[in-house]
């Protein structure tokens, strides 16, 4: 009967800043060239080795009308329409046409909003049902571990992704875990059944990498170091001065191909990457000051911070934030569980959003990770009470096209608008009332979730015979 | 602990400590024009509470208002008695991660800390209570952590401001103990866990049989200590409940045996599964304390977890008690999520009554505190809240707040910060006090 709140606090991510002069410059190799694979080829760096196999599921146009629809791009349409396609949203509107052929489903008095979108999960890297076994999200032996890659830990059986599904979620960034100032890479996925995680791999998404500020990596590196946050900082800083050094080499070789190529090094890959703009930083940080250094660090080595994570204080910086195009991934109301989150408030979010910035409600928790719409309903109640308006049409934002634009994808995801993947869900009420659950799920045009059908509703290969339900279904 | 009386003649019993009254309000306040939710009877469509001296002293549709009375007009709002989280650390853990601040778990000896009284280290100064306070929660139940055989006593407080011995309702009302971790017990199997547990009655009944040859040192060897057998004596002899933590069925299942066995009474706290065995708790009588945001196999004891588990074992008859196993943290910062947990239990079953119970009448009757809190009638502690709505609802607000008598409006420390920060960069001037 303990809070799983001390065990979750352990996984925290990691952030960086941003000057807004970094350009975005061509990866190292094309996106579709691969390195050679024949007997004596010599490996290249290239920035997709393991590439999405992610294909949408069958399915056919579909309409649902009558309903109220929170677009995220506008205001909420009250008993409209939207029409989906081949794996695309083709119409949104009070009226809309309906193609031959097309399921027509009667939303009354329901709720259409975009897939939900998730910028801080651990699903797959710490799987349930738990244990050192499954405990895969923290390479705790270097205080940097740019080499590694978030989606080498993922296990597509974890249980926890059909259940961030039955919430909503159909969209999720898989971090590693805050232990070590520089942590690896992440992973965007879709919450969809597959063999491999290939299978769930967002195709075209970027890549994000985590950095990690505070108490996390001085607890862990005590004994070694860091053991302070100003044997932090000089960690951050010594890892991007090699990799400057890094990304010349290479930038120089590939634009000439003389000689020898430069030998290779996995975690300077990734951060010459990242000193590039090719893979987005996503910043756990606690303290408003720690927030404040890590975006003069980026500015000092010329990369940007795509977000900063829980940000319990962003709301002392928040005009920091928006200056410099920084997202803030929070929590509604986490605070006290450790000496740098003590000065958490529940109207964080409000207050962040009202400086300017792009702000998300995110999870870092497999559980709340389900009710992200709740999250997001308390984060606005907390604002009201402080006096700042918030509205629906906002707070739905927080939670779909914000998050969507964090992961550098809000171009096809995140909101209800023609063109757009067609990723929704259909809330059985208002998604801000605590009595609302997602009824059914759609990625991509697909109906992957439905409350009302035990047969769609996705089982991992682990909960055969070992997880019982109420309804006695163990198929 | 309807008992609890008893205990102050038993030598070998602990002393129940009944808190000292705290200064309440004296004067006369008049809720009127709300629907007042009673819980103990039926709600009151325009009903009036009558406070007096941090007592309610009427509640009905026709209540005499005297001259004097301060009237608060609570029409369109929704009046409930404050609401009852019943796991919580507030007030014994304010920092998680540092040491200093916390004292909800006792070191025991050899996996026993029965005679750990919880709320004797109580941090009645805690900044955690005002913001449970401030949504309407005004009583918690303070449990111990850990995973000891038996952790330690647990009690119920009023969130007042003042004392520990202001705060006190009553302590203790539960023994903790758990069968679900013999890991955690320092021990190798769960039988072996429950073994443990019989040997630590049957060894507590020994002591108080034999308190004279043990002052002289003539008995054999005992499980535990001296103070913690002691400890022990009103579990044993049913005049103490022990709170079982138990999450996996076939745990609930031994737990129920050992109940039964040694005529003890119990409560299961945790319970992921207990609604596979839902028809012998409600046989049993044996109510259970859980949660209804947590779905998740999250270990090989809860692999069963479902959201539908409070309301299941509702319909089976089983008293529920609603506390947080979501992961938000509604032991310590977050108390006040215990509305969500009742709202959310709502959506996956449980009526809308049944979840107002969960978190007022309910615990007080458990725990043996119904003469004071969780329900708004005669003679009860004025813990009254006015609600904008329904209040498990995000956007419903705690508007007023009462805890034996006395209003609540004060800014906690969230609050403080929020206005110290609302305008970017801060003013450089140090923030005027409201």
């Amino acid at each position: 009967m303990k809070s799983h709140f001390a065990s979750v606090a352990v996984l925290m991510v990691i952030g960086a800043c941003a000057p807004a002069k970094t350009q975005q410059t061509p990866p190292v190799a094309p996106k579709d060239s691969v390195s050679p694979t024949g007997l004596g080829a010599v490996s290249l760096p290239n920035s997709d080795p393991f590439p999405s196999t992610y294909t949408r599921f069958p399915s056919g146009p579909l309409v649902i009308r009558n309903v109220n629809l929170m677009t995220a791009a506008g205001p909420t349409i009250r008993n409209g329409m939207i029409s989906i396609s081949d794996g695309k949203i083709v119409e949104v509107g009070p009226t809309v046409a309906i193609p031959a052929g097309a399921t027509v489903i009667d939303g009354a008095g329901k709720y259409v909003t975009p897939g939900i979108v998730d910028t801080h999960s651990h699903i797959g890297v710490y799987a349930a049902p738990g244990g050192q076994a499954l405990s895969d999200g923290n390479e705790a032996t270097n205080p940097v571990t740019a080499h590694v890659w978030a989606e080498h830990s993922v296990w597509p059986q974890d249980p926890q992704f059909p259940r961030d599904l039955q919430g909503g979620v159909t969209t999720m960034q898989v971090l590693p875990g805050s232990a070590n100032l520089i942590g690896g890479r992440s992973v965007v996925l879709k919450t969809v059944p597959s063999r491999t995680v290939q299978g769930m791999k967002f195709p075209g998404a970027k890549y994000g990498m985590k950095m990690a500020c505070g108490e996390n990596p001085k607890r862990v590196y005590a004994s070694r170091g860091p053991s302070t946050r100003m044997g932090n900082v000089a960690g951050y800083r010594a890892a991007w001065i090699q990799a400057e050094a890094y990304r010349r080499r290479w930038d120089k070789w590939n634009k000439d191909k003389k000689g020898d190529p430069p030998g290779r090094d996995l975690g300077q890959e990734t951060l010459a990457e990242v000193l590039r703009g090719n893979i987005l930083i996503h910043n756990h940080c606690y303290r408003a000051d720690e927030m404040a250094q890590m975006i003069d660090i980026a500015k000092e080595f010329g990369y940007k911070i795509r977000a900063f994570h829980h940000g319990v204080e962003a709301y002392k910086v928040a005009d920091l934030l928006a200056r410099d195009s920084i997202g803030g991934s929070l929590w509604s109301d986490w605070g006290s569980f450790k000496m740098e989150a003590i000065d958490g408030v529940k109207a964080n979010i409000a207050l962040v959003h009202a400086a300017g910035a792009n702000v998300a409600v995110h999870s870092d928790d497999a559980s709340g990770s389900q009710r992200l719409n709740q999250e997001a309903a308390k984060a606005m109640a907390a604002g009201i009470a402080a006096g700042i308006p918030i509205t629906e049409d906002v707070a739905i934002r927080w939670i779909t096209r914000n998050p969507a634009w964090q992961l550098g994808l809000d171009d096809r995801i995140g909101s209800l608008e023609a063109g757009k993947n067609a990723d929704i869900v259909l809330w059985s009420a208002n998604p801000f009332s605590v009595y609302s659950k997602p009824e059914k799920v759609w990625v991509d045009g697909a109906m992957l979730y439905d409350r009302s059908d035990p047969r769609q509703q996705w089982r991992t290969d682990f909960e055969l015979g070992f997880v019982r339900t109420p309804a006695g279904i163990n198929r | 602990m309807r008992h609890t009386h008893h205990l102050l003649g038993c030598a070998g019993a602990l002393l129940a400590i009944a808190g000292s009254a705290a200064p309440a309000a004296s004067q006369t306040i008049a809720i009127t024009g709300g629907k007042v939710y009673p819980v103990s009877s039926a709600p009151i469509e325009n009903g009036i509470v009558l406070i007096r001296d941090g007592k309610v002293v009427a509640v009905g549709a026709n209540v005499t208002i005297p001259a004097d009375a301060q009237r608060i007009d609570a029409s369109g709002k929704w009046v409930t008695p404050g609401l009852i989280n019943s796991a919580t650390q507030l007030g014994l853990s304010e920092v998680g991660q540092v040491q200093d601040t916390r004292d909800d778990r006792a070191r025991g000896r050899d996996n026993v800390a029965a005679s750990f009284a919880s709320w004797e280290g109580l941090n009645s100064m805690s900044v955690l209570i005002a913001p449970a306070r401030r949504e309407g929660i005004t009583s918690v139940a303070i449990v111990p952590s850990g995973q000891h055989l038996v952790s330690g006593q647990a009690a119920m407080l009023n969130l007042v401001d003042g004392m520990p011995s202001d705060m006190l309702i009553r302590g203790p009302i539960a023994m903790v103990a758990q069968v679900q971790s013999p890991g955690g017990a320092g021990l190798g199997a769960r039988g072996e866990l429950i073994v443990r547990l019989r040997e630590l009655i049957e060894d507590t009944r020994a002591f108080a049989r034999n308190r004279a040859a043990f002052e002289r040192a003539e008995t054999r060897d005992y499980s535990a200590s001296r103070l913690d057998l002691q400890a022990m004596i009103p579990v044993v002899e049913g005049r103490l409940p022990l709170l079982i933590a138990a999450d996996k069925a076939t745990d609930i299942d031994a737990a129920l045996r050992i109940a039964r066995e040694n005529n003890l009474r119990i409560f299961i706290g945790g319970g992921a599964e207990a609604w596979m065995i839902a028809d012998k708790l409600a046989a049993a009588r044996v109510p259970v304390l859980t949660g209804a945001m947590n779905n998740i196999p999250g270990g090989f004891t809860t692999l069963g977890q479902t959201q539908e588990n409070a309301a299941i074992l509702r319909r089976a008859g089983v008293q529920v008690i609603t506390i947080g196993n979501g992961g938000g943290d509604e032991e310590t910062f977050n108390v006040r999520n215990i509305k969500v947990e009742a709202g959310n239990a709502i959506a996956y079953g449980m009526s809308w009554d049944d979840a107002l119970r969960s978190v007022t009448l309910t615990p007080a009757e458990v725990f043996g505190v119904a003469d004071r809190v969780g329900s708004l009638q005669a003679g009860r502690d004025a813990n009254v809240v006015i609600w904008s709505g329904d209040p498990f609802e995000f956007a419903t607000v705690a508007e007023r707040v009462f805890v034996r008598g006395r209003e609540y409006r004060e800014l906690d420390r969230q609050e403080l910060l929020t206005e110290r920060y609302k305008l970017l960069p801060p003013s450089k001037a140090m923030p005027a006090r409201r």
